[in-house]
């Protein structure tokens, strides 16, 4: 076969979601035995592009996508993963997809076991048939030798160090005989720097065997030591693809974050601060998807404190751990008092309010009314709204303060919606959004945590919900710790911006910092040189 | 940072003690009620020999579904109903001896695998709550059984002796005389040794059965049970059919159920038509998790020895109860409050478990416990 026809070549994939493009006609190609690295954002693209290309039902349960997929130059739809896996092209999840109690050899070769055929083969079907333990082991311990590294075969993988998981898993990929393209989806996000290193060069071993490879990782460094090519995704589009020879770290960072538009970020010399107003030491915090590993930072009062990163370093289980809501341990003062964890009453207690980016699970009663909504933490914490009888032996909600309350709300935060009345469940995102916000103004905060305040909300109700926290930042000397994955609106209203990277502080940088300097940091390179 | 975490002596004795609790607390009370029962020892053993024959088959037929992951299978009871209506048939026919026997599994094997892929049906579309699912579908199908035998056999399903036909003359009548086939799987390879009399060809067949076991477990079928019961979602991934797989361990059960209930009821030497397998999931499952299972992890051994320690309990706990308070109702009601004990403890333990184990593998991740020490940088303000 002649070696110029590429291996894998995609012809202007596009891919929308209701309405909202993903994907914009994305182009690349890749040849034999060569690695490329595919970089972005979240959001960027990465995961639906190959979604397409494993032909997840997902995809053809939302319309499909246009644009087509060649493997030896031949078009190709697949159906389902299956079709993909038979078509030779293997993947390594972020997640471990390993049976815990089953030993190496069982899980590189499951679902795939050689067997001995037997009587009751013929009585009910070959699933009767006796597995063939040596061939298996036999054959799992080639695939671990083509992969270059050491792992015992007969280990159960709950007894394994994540290292070898990882490895486990990639083996099973590979021991297909027909594997000639591997995608690894952020293989060394659980690994140590010693064990990323292996797994490199197990990935050239693969790459030299003639085995095309795309390499996801948001660390860029390992991107270009062991990329050969680099494609750089934002907002749908192939922003970047050129040869990674020469390209430095610094450059994938600045095409992955955008282009250098600081129009957004104002110099604040004009911004007073007092002492600290939270200080938080070496926090861990529990929250599957979202760990945070330790975690130090301090925020002054009056300050918008912005954390950010990429999904699943840990940015969102901050809040969440400091709030109680997931498992957390640590120091935590507002004020110098001393916070309880693991306790939401303390910390609502304390004076602390949170806007959760679960707006549908945690942040709202969506089968009640927007009175109550609103007043409802304000209710539970502070006892306002309620009227006492009998000297406080028990008490009734207070409607015309809570009504008061509400439509003071409506109308300051321009929510769309038919009276107070009206169930939280069938206002649109945007409105649910401000209701949260009511909610945590009504428990007059001193700090607020605001969680993903943006998220799934339109262009003008972005605006006024970024506006608005700028102005209770402002008018009412409110600090505000903020959560978010759009690096911009970080950016536009916040006076620091922490990255978060593996559960860890990278970083904290001021607003105006060059955009390539927070890439840098999500890219989990500590940037010696940020500070501000 | 990433070294595997190591049990200190004290908490590995806590471990196990943990592990084997249910042992423990049933290996207590039986040594104080052994000597208050003042029972012979030869009477116990040949009790206890009896009992594994009549019981140990029934309790095998719980392991497959706990190796697929579905729990305790208290759906047996299915199988029981189908193995019962298998002898019914038998004795109509007057076919007797091990013939009958054979002849009651014949008929009621494709009842008991009708029933068991209906139970499957049901437990997957319950994932997560098989173990209540399977419990309630018992009593649903209890009222089923007793339709089918109280009203349709003798009236729409041809049932020719009067003998076991109620006097109204349709239904069958609340208690079933086996005497055709009393026993004759226990006679037909009696051994006896010295005091004891061993019911040999029964042992052969329960043998058998354990065989099979080991063997099926070293099929694919077999090992791709293991992977579901480990982790559904992998499984789907690689390919394994999982819902099937899952049906095909609950028919497999429900079909040894069946035959399990047929060597109990043959032992027996009669049938309460309408009661006699109410409580048979019940003692199978207190028996094996006596036995050292949990809910998630069952094997042979838990199985022969739970069958012992808790018919052991079953010999002994009424005569003590009789000596030590004066009346042997109360050893009963004792009985069977520590079996049901028993299973909730089980129960309670495996969520326990499971929650203690999610959280020890979350320790890991915890930074500050980790002692990775961050380098402290992260002060930027500028004050």
């Amino acid at each position: 076969m002649p070696d110029d026809t590429p291996l894998l070549s995609l012809e202007g994939i596009t891919k929308d979601f209701y309405g909202t493009t993903v994907l914009r006609d994305v182009t690349f190609a890749l040849k034999r035995g060569e690695i490329l690295g595919l970089v972005g954002e979240n959001g960027a693209g990465k995961t639906t592009l190959m979604r397409i290309l494993f032909g997840m039902p997902v995809i053809a349960e939302t319309g499909g996508f246009g644009g087509t997929v060649r493997i030896d130059g031949q078009p190709v739809s697949f159906r389902n993963p299956f079709d993909a896996l038979d078509a030779g092209i293997g993947m390594v999840h972020q997640e471990f997809s390993l049976i815990p109690g089953f030993t190496t050899t069982e899980n590189i070769m499951l679902n795939r076991e050689p067997s001995r055929r037997n009587v009751a083969v013929d009585l009910f079907g070959p699933r009767m048939a006796t597995l063939d333990r040596p061939a298996m082991t036999t054959r799992a311990t080639k695939a671990i030798e083509r992969l270059g590294v050491e792992l015992d075969p007969d280990m159960l993988v709950s007894e394994m160090p994540v290292g070898h998981k990882q490895f486990t898993e990639i083996a099973r990929e590979i021991d297909r005989e027909n594997v000639k393209l591997l995608v690894l989806d952020e293989p060394t996000a659980v690994l140590a720097e010693s064990e990323a290193e292996i797994l490199l060069d197990s990935l050239r071993r693969l790459a030299a065997q003639g085995i095309s490879i795309i390499f996801i990782s948001h660390r860029l460094h390992e991107i270009t030591a062991v990329a050969d090519r680099v494609v750089v995704l934002r907002d749908g589009q192939l922003v970047k693809d050129t040869s990674a020879k020469g390209v430095e770290v610094r450059e994938i960072a600045a095409w992955m974050v955008g282009r250098e538009v600081d129009a957004n970020a104002r110099v604040r010399s004009d911004r007073k601060y007092g002492g600290p107003a939270l200080e938080v030491e070496r926090l861990w915090v529990d929250m599957p998807g979202e760990t945070v590993r330790d975690v130090s930072f301090s925020v002054r009062e009056g300050e918008i404190f912005g954390i950010g990163g990429l999904a699943g370093q840990g940015k969102l289980g901050i809040p969440n751990g400091i709030m109680g809501l997931f498992a957390a341990g640590g120091t935590v003062r507002l004020h110098g008092k001393h916070v309880e964890l693991d306790a939401p009453r303390a910390a609502l207690d304390a004076g602390m309010a949170f806007v959760s980016e679960d707006r549908r699970g945690v942040g709202l009663l969506l089968d009640e009314s927007l009175d109550w909504n609103i007043a409802f933490t304000a209710m539970q914490v502070k006892g306002s709204y309620l009227k006492r009888w009998l000297g406080g032996l028990f008490s009734l909600r207070d409607e015309k303060a809570m009504r008061a309350l509400a439509e003071q709300y409506i109308e300051q935060l321009e929510i769309k919606c038919t009276g107070h009345r009206q169930k939280a469940k069938e206002l649109s995102g945007g409105n649910q959004q401000k209701i949260c916000l009511a909610k945590a103004f009504a428990l007059e905060p001193n700090l607020l945590f605001v969680s993903e305040p943006t998220r799934g909300i339109d262009v003008g109700a972005k605006k006024l919900v970024l506006d608005k926290l700028r102005h209770y930042n402002r008018d009412e000397g409110t600090t505000i710790v903020m959560v978010s994955s759009e690096l911009e609106e970080l950016r536009a209203i916040c006076d620091r911006v922490a990255i978060v990277d593996e559960g860890r502080i990278a970083g904290i940088l001021p607003p105006d910092a060059p955009l390539a300097d927070f890439g840098l940091l999500m890219a989990g390179e500590r940037a010696a040189e940020a500070s501000a | 940072m990433k070294t595997p975490f190591k049990l200190p002596s004290a908490a590995r004795v806590r471990r196990f003690a943990a592990d084997n609790v249910v042992v423990l607390i049933f290996l207590s009370v039986t040594a104080i009620a052994v000597p208050s029962s003042n029972l012979s020892a030869s009477y116990i053993i040949q009790d206890l020999l009896t009992r594994y024959g009549r019981n140990a088959f029934l309790v095998f037929s719980l392991l497959l579904p706990i190796m697929a992951g579905m729990g305790i299978n208290f759906g047996m009871v299915l199988g029981a109903m189908a193995g019962e209506i298998g002898l019914i048939f038998a004795v109509d026919q007057g076919i007797a001896g091990v013939q009958g026997l054979l002849y009651a599994v014949l008929v009621g094997a494709p009842i008991a695998v009708l029933l068991g892929w209906i139970a499957g049906q049901v437990l997957n579309r319950a994932r997560g709550r098989e173990m209540v699912t399977g419990y309630i579908l018992g009593f649903f199908m209890d009222g089923v059984y007793q339709f089918v035998v109280l009203y349709l056999m003798g009236a729409i399903i041809p049932i020719t002796s009067k003998a076991i036909t109620l006097s109204r003359g349709y239904g069958i009548r609340n208690t079933l005389g086996l005497d055709s086939v009393r026993q004759s799987l226990d006679k037909l390879l009696k051994l006896e040794l010295g005091p004891f009399d061993l019911p040999m060809a029964t042992y052969l067949v329960i043998a058998l059965l354990a065989l099979f076991i080991v063997w099926f477990r070293r099929t694919k079928l077999g090992q791709d049970m293991r992977a579901i019961g480990q982790d559904q979602t992998v499984s789907h991934s690689a390919g394994i059919p999982v819902e099937r797989t899952r049906i095909l361990a609950i028919v497999i059960s429900t079909l040894l159920a069946m035959v399990g209930q047929i060597i109990f009821l043959q032992n027996m030497g009669n049938m309460a038509t309408y009661n006699a397998h109410r409580q048979t999931g019940f003692f199978a499952a207190a028996a094996i998790l006596v036995g050292g299972a949990s809910v998630a992890k069952a094997t042979i051994p838990n199985v022969l020895v739970g069958v012992g320690l808790l018919h052991l309990m079953y010999i002994v706990v009424p005569p003590a109860g009789a000596r030590l308070f004066g009346s042997a109702q109360i050893g009963e009601y004792f009985r069977d409050a520590m079996s049901y004990a028993v299973i909730a403890l089980a129960l309670a333990l495996h969520a326990w478990r499971k929650r203690a184990n999610a959280e020890s593998a979350r320790a890991g991740l915890r930074g500050a416990a980790s002692g990775a020490v961050q380098p402290a940088k992260t002060e930027g303000g500028a004050e």
